[in-house]
């Protein structure tokens, strides 16, 4: 299935190994030979990787090449898509996600997901932040209370709503959305953060907020960010994985991958002779 | 000409005209239930002239006009009036003359030619009766126990007196009859069901049965009471009477007993007629109906018709939501569910009658016939639930307006955005607590677009009603002041049948026209009232749900 195994592999633990952040030895997911199908067609194959704690790690890639669908395997979103298969691991914290006591909504609350289009529910903005702890069960108004604080201003969206907590989540501005959809997802205090290209639908003033925003939350939470824009993955990343038609090509510290990249189809990409 | 078609003006035109033609279709239709059926309350003006006869003799006519129309003088030769002239058409006139138990027919068309002077004499007095309809006369005396009270001049303000007086007593035989009696009567036929109940159950003891026999001498004495005082009454409001000379000279005695209300129509002022509207329109509104439907006011109907499109849609929403809710989003979407889904759809195009023929079959005769022999033995022969009632023509229509509310309910879950759900399942949510929580807040607008679609389409249904539960006219209504106060085995009355009824059942159809237009107009305003309600709760949810795509 994969043209040259051997050399990701290889690619993978030697880039690590230049990572200008330590330390790189904690790793919240590994990945071992993943292999998705969705009816016939093989969406990813023979995928290893390893995600550092407390980093910002990048997908890019051409469309379609199952960057999202890899990030989507991590909380386990694709068990929604009929007829989708999956083989090989996916460890977090030593444990297999796809193992079958695995309690698929604690797994959702370890690992958040923030996506393409922000997606508030049509509840106030209090209410889409304290939706997840309600559905844990927490119904104390001041916890609720604490914690919804807590969660928007860990999404630098405090200041500018909390004299309106009451309004819908519809009512506030794209970016803004896409920052309550954040503070929705921390509120759960998740491990990782998964985000799926969540400046694709903002002006370019709302994005360097979320991009300042995912900075500041790498102290906290581990980042795995989908992204189209090579620019932004260059800004805010620490590792990059670059995908092919559902290969991962190369992975490896953000300043490598952009700057002396080992795979000539890395290469290709990044200066634009396609995607 | 080919730019002109090319620049879509056209069908500009076209859609436009659509637009128009069906505002001026749904204008006409308020316009004429409104111009025919609320006119029928204001005071009509009373005309005195004379008709001369075939034998050539004048006689004097007394009647209300109620319409006109051309005709061709031919074709009043050949019915007999004997016309002169060479014109060829002339106009006639339709008199309301009243006095049908005296003078046989109470309307009459009368061509102009052979009608004197039109006047308007001040004294003429309009009776309306609780029998026999309405009555028109000259008044000359009052009489209390057959004597001589007041004559000429002073007889009309006594006949107002004493007709309040009249009024009253009416009230209270009235209420002593439908509530006091009917309330022993029932007391009566609890107590008789229950010693059955016992006797089937061969549980009957001594003690039981001196139980109740004292219970039935109790009622029993009530009632007697009841009767005495209703006997008494009866004798008391016969007292008094009034003498009319009717159009023919002849003079005739009316029990006031019989008046429901009495006025000088041409003596009237403008005040006056509009205070007798109000009041007109009032008792329509308020009051049982009369004389077979053509009088009086169709409450009972009004009432039937809400009470039973509410138990619809309590029985029909929950129903209707959850099987939507099933089909959309746990059944595995392949060729069953696309078969019932066309199924629900195909159901939507049944015609109502074989609901109404479906009702009878499983609901009234299956279904009510082994209820009747489970929880009520004691009952029979006589059916309880065995013969057609309000909550069988509620569950008909519940069925009969089902495919609108699962159809547009599953619309409304099918047009939740994916990225909601997929948000809420990101947040550790269930399926469950994502249906609950978020995706079914979001819907609806939707589910109350089902149900508003249901309520208009049971609240104008008639033929499946006449099969599983509408009478002509109910002794009394589902609901009521005895205990469990809804009765829903009991019979109903509705606006819809009401119209077939008095409309083409009616033994006086003259009388009973605007009242068919009436009541034609109160049934849409009833839908559009129950419509208002429901829209008015989908805007409220809907506002909830401003900024979500396509809901």
């Amino acid at each position: 299935m994969n043209a040259n195994p051997d050399k990701t592999h290889a690619m993978q633990f030697g880039d690590l190994g230049r990572a200008p952040l330590e330390p790189t030895n904690d790793h919240v997911l590994h990945v071992e030979r993943l292999n998705l199908f969705y009816g016939d067609n093989h969406a990813l194959k023979n995928v290893d990787l390893q995600i550092p704690r407390n980093r910002v790690t990048a997908f890019i890639g051409p469309s379609g090449c199952g960057k999202s669908t890899l990030l989507r395997c991590f909380n386990r979103m694709n068990d929604l898509v009929d007829n989708c298969r999956i083989e090989g691991r996916i460890l977090l914290d030593g444990k297999n996600i796809y193992d079958h006591d695995v309690n698929v909504a604690l797994l959702r609350r370890r690992v958040g997901m923030v996506f393409q289009k922000p997606n508030p529910f049509p509840k106030s903005i209090y209410e889409n932040v304290a939706y997840g702890l309600r559905i844990m069960g927490v119904n104390d108004r001041a916890t609720l209370d604490e914690a919804v604080e807590r969660a928007l201003r860990g999404a630098a969206l405090w200041d500018e709503v909390k004299d309106r907590l009451d309004e819908s989540g519809m009512s506030l501005s794209g970016g803004q959305q896409q920052r309550l959809v954040i503070a929705r997802a921390i509120a759960l205090q998740p491990e990782v953060l998964l985000l799926d290209e969540p400046c694709s639908a903002l002006d370019p003033i709302s994005t360097a907020k979320i991009e300042e925003l995912i900075d500041e939350l790498k102290s906290t939470f581990t980042i795995i960010i989908v992204t189209h824009n090579m620019q932004q993955a260059a800004r805010i990343s620490d590792v990059t994985a670059y995908m092919y038609l559902g290969e991962l090509i190369e992975f490896g510290a953000t300043d490598t991958i952009f700057i002396k990249p080992a795979d000539k189809r890395t290469e290709d990409y990044i200066t634009g002779r396609f995607g | 000409m080919r730019n002109w078609f090319k620049s879509g003006e056209p069908w500009i035109w076209m859609t436009a005209g659509a637009v128009a033609l069906s505002l001026v279709m749904v204008y006409a239709v308020v316009w004429l239930t409104a111009a025919r059926g609320l006119t029928h309350f204001w005071p009509h003006p009373v005309v005195q002239t004379t008709f001369t006869d075939s034998d050539g003799k004048a006689v004097r006519v007394i009647g209300e006009l109620h319409d006109e129309e051309e005709v061709s003088l031919l074709r009043l030769r050949e019915a007999g009036f004997k016309i002169d002239g060479k014109d060829k058409f002339t106009t006639r006139y339709l008199f309301k003359l009243g006095n049908r138990d005296i003078t046989g027919n109470d309307f009459k068309w009368l061509p102009l030619p052979l009608l004197g002077k039109f006047e308007y004499p001040q004294d003429v007095l309009t009776l309306e009766r609780r029998e026999w309809g309405n009555f028109y006369g000259h008044l000359k005396e009052v009489k209390e126990e057959g004597k001589v009270v007041a004559a000429g001049a002073d007889a009309w303000p006594e006949l107002q007196k004493r007709l309040a007086r009249s009024s009253a007593l009416f009230k209270q035989i009235y209420h002593l009859e439908k509530v006091e009696i009917g309330n022993v009567n029932y007391a009566l036929e609890k107590l008789r069901l229950k010693e059955r109940k016992l006797e089937l159950q061969q549980r009957l003891t001594e003690a039981d049965k001196a139980a109740i026999a004292a219970q039935r001498a109790q009622l029993q004495a009530e009632f007697l009471a009841l009767q005495e005082k209703l006997e008494k009454l009866r004798h008391e409001i016969k007292r008094d009477s009034l003498t009319a000379e009717i159009a023919d000279g002849r003079s005739i005695d009316i029990p006031l007993a019989n008046v429901a209300d009495a006025y000088l129509a041409n003596a009237m002022t403008t005040p006056q007629k509009v205070q007798h509207y109000g009041r007109k329109l009032w008792e329509f509104i308020s009051d049982d109906p009369r004389e077979a439907n053509t009088e009086g006011g169709i409450f009972p109907a009004i009432f039937g018709t809400v009470l039973m499109v509410i138990l619809m849609a309590v029985l029909v929403t929950p129903l209707g939501i959850m099987a939507a809710i099933y089909m959309r989003e746990y059944a595995k979407q392949g060729p069953l569910i696309r078969i019932i889904r066309i199924s629900v759809n195909n159901l939507a195009g049944v015609p109502s009658i074989v609901y109404g023929v479906f009702g009878l079959g499983f609901f009234v005769y299956f279904l009510g016939h082994n209820i009747d022999q489970l929880f009520y033995p004691e009952a029979a022969p006589a059916p309880v639930f065995g013969s057609p009632g309000i909550l069988w023509a509620s569950l008909t229509l519940a069925l009969l307006t089902l495919p609108v509310v699962i159809v547009a309910t599953e619309e409304g879950l099918a047009r939740v955005p994916r990225s909601i759900r997929e948000g809420s399942l990101a947040l550790g949510a269930t399926k469950a607590e994502t249906l609950w929580r978020t995706v079914l807040p979001i819907a609806s607008p939707a589910m109350m677009t089902g149900l508003i679609l249901a309520v208009a389409r049971a609240a104008g249904e008639v033929a499946p009603l006449m099969l599983v539960g509408v009478v002509k006219l109910a002794p009394s209504l589902p609901l009521d002041g005895n205990f469990p106060f809804l009765h829903l085995e009991r019979k109903f009355m509705h606006l819809g049948f009401h119209i077939y009824d008095v409309g083409f059942q009616s033994p006086n159809i003259e009388a009973a026209r605007p009242l068919v237009y009436a009541t034609a107009l109160l049934l849409v305003l009833i839908i559009v009232v129950l419509n208002l309600f429901a829209i008015r709760l989908r805007h409220r949810l809907r506002e909830k749900m401003r900024g979500l795509e396509g809901v």
